[in-house]
C-alpha cells in the first residue's frame, strides 16, 4: 500500500496551523483544567484562591517598603512602582516557568487522550491570566491608596523624568497585557517543545531567570540611577535597554502607574511577538508529532 | 464518514536515559572526538511496517502476547502517536480507553475526571453534568466521585473511565485490555452497554486476552507480534492460528447461545 497524496505528512504547515486552531476551538476544556489547576492548588484551604492576592500583596509591599527605605526613595512613588513591576515580573516569569513545562506536567493526558497540543500550552497560559487577575487587586488597592500622587504629573527623583500620571493612557495597559499574553503562547509552545526533549532546559532558563529579575528595573527605577546628577552611569542607560524583558515589563507597567512608555519598547515587543512566533510556528510544524514520543 | 487508515507506518522511541536526554553531549560532545556508539539515541522499534484500513462497521479484535505492541498500535490508531516513518489518518472522533493504572491527574476528583474526559472527547460542561447521575449510577461508585483518582483501584478507574465512553456517542472506539480490571458482575453490567455502544460507534478496536469479550464485541483480528502484524482476518480464525486452537471448544455451552450460530471458518483470512 502506498500513501495517497492527500494525506499531509506529520511534519507540515498544515498541520501546525491545524493543531492551533483545534486547541482554540477547544476553549471548553482548556478553560477548564486552566481554571482547576488554580482551585486545586488551594484545594483544602479556607479562602481558597484568595492567597494568591495575599501573598502577591505582602511579598510586593514588603519589597517596596525594604527597598524603598534601602535606596532612600520616596515611598509614594516607588511602591506603586515596585508592586505593579512585581505583578507585571510574575507573569512573565510564570509564562516562562510554567511554560517551559507545559507538556511534560501533562504527560498522563497527552498518552491517554489524543487532543491538539497546543490545549496544554492555552492551558497554562490561561492559567497565568487567571493569576494576573487575582494580582490586580492588589493593584487597584495600592493605587487607591496612592491615587492622590499618581493622578498628576510626577517624577520618581527630584530632577528626574518628569511622567504624566495616571488618565487616558492608563488604557494602553490592555493592549500590553495582550501582547505579554501572546507572547506567552509562543514562549510555552517553544520552550515547551525543547524542554520535553532536553530536561536541562529549565533548570538552566531557572537559573538565569534569578538573576535577570535584578538585571531588569523592577526593584530599582531607571530614573533613580541612571538620571542622577553625575554622569558616570551614562552608558548603563543605553545597557540595560538590550534586556527585552525590560521593554515588556514596560508596556505593562508604564500605564498601570502613568509612566509614558518609550516607542522603542512597543517595538521590541512586537518584534518578539512576530520572530518568536515564527520560532514557535517552525518547532511545531517540525516537532509537534514528536512530543507524545519525548514525554 | 468514519475511517482510520495507516500506511506502512513504524513507531520508533527514542531511549534517552539520563545521560543522553541533556545538552551536554550535543554542546560538549562537538568538543573532541565521538566516544564509542553513545553519540546515538538508542531506539526501540515498537511498530514496524504496520498498514491497516479501518472504515465504517469495522470491528477488530487486537491480540497478541505482552510487549507485542498492541497498546502502542491502539495509540496509534487514536492518533496519539503518528508515525516516525509512514504516514495515518483519522478520521473521526475518537474515545480511547487505555491502561488506566497511571491515570490522567491522581489529585482530581472522579467527578472532575467525568467532566474533563467529556471535554477530551469533544463534549461540552452541560452536556456532561446532564450526565453526571446516569455515570454515577452505572459505575457504582456514588459518593467516591467526590474523592481525588489517586484513592482508586484499578478496577474503579476502568469503570469511570468506561462510564464516560459508555454515556457518549463516540465515531471511533478505542478499548485497551485494562478494561478487563473490572470484576465479572460490573462486566456482565458492562457487557449490554458496550455491546450497545459498539452498535452505535462507526469503528472499534479491541485489545483483549478474554476470547468471550472479544467474540462478543469484534468480528475481525489482528494478531500482533514483536511489532509487526503477523495476521489479519476473520476473529475466528486469527484466534485459532494465534492460539493454536479453535476457540469454540472449550467455550461454555451458555456462551455459545449467547453467540448465536458460529461463524463459518471457511471465510478467507490472513490478508496481512
Amino acid at each position: 500500500m502506498t500513501t495517497p497524496a492527500a494525506v499531509p505528512s506529520s511534519r507540515s504547515w498544515n498541520r501546525a496551523f491545524a493543531d492551533l486552531r483545534d486547541g482554540y476551538g477547544m476553549r471548553q476544556l482548556w478553560a477548564h483544567l486552566g481554571w482547576q489547576d488554580i482551585k486545586q492548588r488551594y484545594r483544602r484551604s479556607v479562602i481558597g484562591p484568595l492567597w494568591i492576592t495575599i501573598s502577591m500583596g505582602v511579598t510586593a509591599v514588603g519589597l517596596g517598603v525594604l527597598y524603598s527605605v534601602l535606596f532612600g526613595q520616596p515611598i509614594k512613588t516607588f511602591l506603586p512602582y515596585v508592586v505593579v513591576g512585581f505583578i507585571v515580573w510574575n507573569f512573565i516569569n510564570g509564562c516562562l516557568t510554567e511554560g517551559m513545562e507545559t507538556f511534560v506536567v501533562n504527560e498522563g493526558m497527552i498518552k491517554q487522550m489524543p487532543a491538539p497540543l497546543s490545549v496544554y500550552m492555552l492551558r497554562t497560559v490561561w492559567r497565568q491570566i487567571l493569576l494576573l487577575g487575582h494580582n490586580l487587586i492588589v493593584y487597584v488597592l495600592v493605587i487607591a491608596v496612592f491615587f492622590g500622587t499618581l493622578d498628576k504629573p510626577y517624577t520618581m527623583v527630584p530632577g528626574g523624568p518628569v511622567h504624566p500620571g495616571l488618565g487616558w493612557n492608563t488604557l494602553l495597559l490592555v493592549p500590553g497585557v495582550i501582547l505579554l499574553a501572546i507572547n506567552g503562547a509562543w514562549v510555552a509552545l517553544f520552550l515547551g517543545i525543547i524542554s520535553t526533549r532536553f530536561r536541562d532546559i529549565p533548570q538552566v532558563i531557572t537559573s538565569i531567570l534569578q538573576l535577570i529579575f535584578y538585571l531588569t528595573p523592577i526593584i530599582w527605577s531607571p530614573d533613580t540611577f541612571l538620571y542622577g546628577k553625575d554622569n558616570s552611569l551614562s552608558w548603563a542607560r543605553v545597557l540595560f535597554q538590550f534586556n527585552p524583558l525590560y521593554h515588556f515589563v514596560q508596556i505593562m507597567r508604564g500605564p498601570m502607574i502613568g509612566q509614558t512608555v518609550s516607542p522603542i519598547s512597543w517595538l521590541v515587543a512586537v518584534g518578539f511577538t512576530i520572530v518568536g512566533w515564527a520560532i514557535a510556528l517552525v518547532a511545531m510544524r517540525n516537532y509537534r508529532a514528536r512530543v507524545s514520543y519525548w514525554v | 464518514m468514519v475511517s482510520v487508515d495507516v500506511w506502512n507506518a513504524y513507531v520508533d522511541f527514542p531511549i534517552f536515559d539520563a545521560k543522553t536526554r541533556s545538552l551536554k553531549k550535543q554542546v560538549l560532545g562537538k568538543v573532541g572526538g565521538k566516544i564509542g556508539t553513545e553519540a546515538r539515541v538508542p531506539i526501540i522499534e515498537a511498530l514496524h511496517d504496520i498498514s491497516v484500513s479501518l472504515g465504517d462497521g469495522d470491528r477488530v479484535g487486537l491480540v497478541g502476547h505482552n510487549g507485542a505492541g498492541k497498546s502502542t498500535l491502539l495509540r496509534l490508531l487514536s492518533g496519539i502517536y503518528e508515525p516516525t516513518r509512514g504516514s495515518s489518518r483519522v478520521i473521526g472522533k475518537v474515545a480511547p480507553v487505555f491502561d488506566l493504572g497511571v491515570g490522567m491527574d491522581p489529585e482530581i476528583s472522579g467527578m472532575e475526571n467525568i467532566i474533563i474526559r467529556g471535554l477530551f472527547l469533544g463534549m461540552t460542561r452541560k452536556q456532561m453534568e446532564s450526565r453526571i447521575d446516569d455515570i454515577a449510577e452505572f459505575t457504582e461508585l456514588g459518593d467516591y466521585l467526590q474523592m481525588p483518582l489517586r484513592t482508586y483501584s484499578t478496577g474503579m478507574r476502568v469503570r469511570l473511565a468506561l462510564g464516560v465512553v459508555t454515556s457518549i456517542d463516540p465515531e471511533i472506539l478505542i478499548l485497551d485490555e485494562g478494561i478487563g480490571a473490572v470484576d465479572a458482575a460490573f462486566l456482565d453490567k458492562a457487557r449490554a452497554r458496550l455491546v450497545d455502544l459498539v452498535r452505535r460507534s462507526g469503528i472499534l478496536v479491541f485489545a483483549s486476552h478474554s476470547d468471550e469479550l472479544l467474540f462478543e464485541l469484534c468480528n475481525s483480528a489482528i494478531w500482533m507480534d514483536e511489532g509487526r502484524m503477523k495476521m489479519q482476518g476473520g476473529l475466528r480464525e486469527v484466534l485459532t492460528a494465534y492460539k493454536g486452537r479453535d476457540p469454540y471448544e472449550g467455550m461454555s455451552a451458555e456462551m455459545l447461545s449467547r453467540l448465536g450460530e458460529a461463524p463459518e471458518l471457511a471465510n478467507s483470512g490472513g490478508e496481512a
